[in-house]
């Protein structure tokens, strides 16, 4: 679509930055500002208010770099959760993931992406130093690295295995292998070679806790 | 396994054709530019879901059209599979095995195995080694399916270090990032290295036996797998190798920097050996990957010569031929512009073919047997 075909310069303007968001083409983003325009007036004041409302008031944790309404996340400040564990990940969605499995009570280190020279990515630009800060403190058990099985994320778990490694402290990583419920029929090779290689003994493979 | 009929719309020069083939032995004899080369290129798509020349899909659309479409009616293992590919202009390329779509292409690749010989492979010998680990690549992970894995993540994993040292000239560099990436780097390494190592020696005495047979026994040939690991270990290699690394920008070690020597009476072929004993070479190289896809597939590949009979003597061609009319192989498909030297040639062979005249892209049978 020709950007000269929009009756207003104004309607431009909220479809370019509509187009702006992932997954949002310039027709979509026509769609959108249109349906706003129908909508009664407090409602797209409200709408404008949540994003503005987040934008002002959102917080990062200080300790862990998740979302937060607080100065602290609500995670790092409950007192039922495991302090001695932290749980390293790439992005906050991540965190969400792991959450809803029910299956984790530690803590998190949200990196905020991982190592990739070929994008101009390195350590500096992830929140690193801080989590050498929290081990050296000395009140952590283990930190169980559960990033991504790419040749970035792993190149990340070395890296920070690296810095970390001379501290008192286990370091863990997700196993790696055929998901549950899968028919090794259905497992892709590449899966099931590696998971064939790193096989484990029965008697660990069973334990849930 | 064998191709019964082949039907071809709008493939680059072929507007229409529809042929029934040989089992053993198809030949199509015919001048430059008249569609031989395009016809095997059809049957190779069939099989590899790409044309053997580095061509977009869209380039083999018939100049003109909107679509092309491939059907070959195969028979493998006793059972008819009807294979259906068909492209048309601003859709998806459809695989069909049997009416029924294939989700990934993937799937389809190694169902019918192909083995191609043409005048390109004379790159192996002229190209640089790139060609040559393309080779290796292209038979070892045939017979093991991890091995293309662990190339990609080496290769993406090289990517990165050659990032790492660019950008470490203009900004602070992390000695400690470079070793995250080079215990990773040598593990894969000597994944590969390893598998090549074994992959050569076993090729070695196979690509031997074809040279042999097809030269009549007058010159000895070899391989050796050219290795910065073959005597020192991957991690020694790059750590010894950082601060030159550093100078020139760029991963000079490892097995990126693979290559295959070609030898001929312990001389490079490339230097020393003629044209025609190059392409003797070449095919025995090809010969020998047909081995090891049937001895892993348990098929005997569809074996496509295309235009490889110039600069060989009459006794190589009849060596030649003798042996791939033998019952070791399976269905073969020749092309060539000198009707005398095919029609000489199928003379002396006692297994069954049928010879094609290909004039304007139109296939006309002139002998069968």
């Amino acid at each position: 679509m020709q950007s000269h075909s929009y009756p207003s310069k104004l309607l431009e303007n909220a479809v370019e930055e509509f187009a702006k968001l992932p997954g949002i083409g310039r027709r979509s983003a026509l769609r959108l500002v249109l349906h706003l325009l129908r909508q009664p007036q407090p409602d797209v004041e409200r709408f404008i208010a949540a994003i503005g409302d987040m934008l002002q008031n959102i917080k990062f944790c200080s300790i862990c770099h998740n979302i937060s309404d607080t100065d602290v996340c609500s995670i790092c400040s409950s007192p039922s959760r495991d302090k001695a564990t932290i749980c390293v990940v790439e992005s906050i969605k991540d965190v969400m993931s792991i959450e809803n499995t029910m299956q984790y009570r530690g803590l998190y280190h949200v990196l905020g992406g991982v190592i990739s020279p070929m994008e101009g990515i390195g350590p500096s630009d992830l929140n690193i130093d801080s989590l050498v800060d929290r081990i050296a403190k000395g009140e952590i058990n283990e930190v169980i690295m559960a990033l991504s099985a790419t040749t970035e994320g792993d190149t990340t778990n070395f890296y920070i295995y690296k810095k970390i490694r001379n501290y008192p402290i286990i370091v863990t990583t997700l196993a790696r292998g055929v998901a549950f419920g899968n028919e090794l029929e259905y497992t892709d090779e590449i899966t099931l070679g590696r998971a064939l290689l790193n096989r484990v003994r029965f008697d660990n493979s069973f334990s849930v806790e | 396994m064998f191709l019964k009929r082949l039907t071809i719309i709008n493939f680059k020069s072929i507007p229409h054709i529809d042929i029934d083939l040989d089992t053993k032995i198809n030949c199509f004899v015919g001048n430059n530019g008249q569609g031989k080369t395009n016809l095997l290129d059809a049957i190779y798509y069939l099989s590899m879901c790409k044309s053997s020349a580095t061509l977009s899909d869209s380039q083999i659309i018939r100049h003109g059209q909107d679509f092309f479409m491939l059907q070959g009616l195969y028979s493998r293992l006793n059972m008819d599979e009807n294979i259906h590919c068909g492209l048309k202009l601003g859709e998806g390329k459809v695989f069909k095995r049997n009416g029924k779509e294939y989700e990934r292409l993937t799937d389809h690749i190694g169902l019918l195995p192909v083995v191609l010989v043409s005048p390109i492979d004379g790159e192996l010998v002229e190209g640089s080694g790139e060609e040559r680990r393309r080779y290796m690549n292209g038979v070892i992970s045939q017979i093991d399916r991890i091995y293309l894995d662990e190339v990609i993540r080496y290769n993406k994993l090289i990517a990165h270090r050659n990032s790492l040292l660019k950008a470490a000239s203009r900004n602070h560099f992390s000695y400690d990032l470079l070793e995250a990436i080079d215990i990773q780097l040598a593990e894969y390494a000597t994944v590969i290295h390893s598998k090549r190592k074994a992959f050569v020696e076993q090729l070695i005495p196979i690509f031997q036996e074809y040279y042999r047979k097809v030269s009549a026994g007058q010159e000895s040939v070899s391989i050796s797998y050219r290795s910065h690991l073959n005597d020192s270990t991957a991690g020694e290699l790059l750590r010894e190798n950082i601060e030159k690394d550093r100078t020139l920008q760029f991963t000079s070690v490892g097995v990126h920097r693979d290559d295959l020597a070609f030898t001929i009476d312990g001389y490079p072929i490339r230097r020393e050996g003629s044209q025609g004993q190059q392409k003797t070479y070449l095919i025995a190289l090809k010969l020998a990957q047909f081995d090891f896809i049937s001895k892993v597939s348990g098929l005997k590949p569809l074996l496509l010569f295309d235009d490889i009979f110039d600069k060989l003597d009459f006794n190589r061609v009849n060596q030649l031929i003798e042996l791939v009319a033998h019952d070791g192989f399976g269905q073969i498909f020749i092309t060539d512009t000198n009707k005398h030297r095919l029609e000489e040639v199928l003379q002396r062979v006692s297994s069954g073919y049928k010879l094609y005249r290909v004039e304007n892209s139109e296939f006309e049978i002139v002998a069968s047997k």
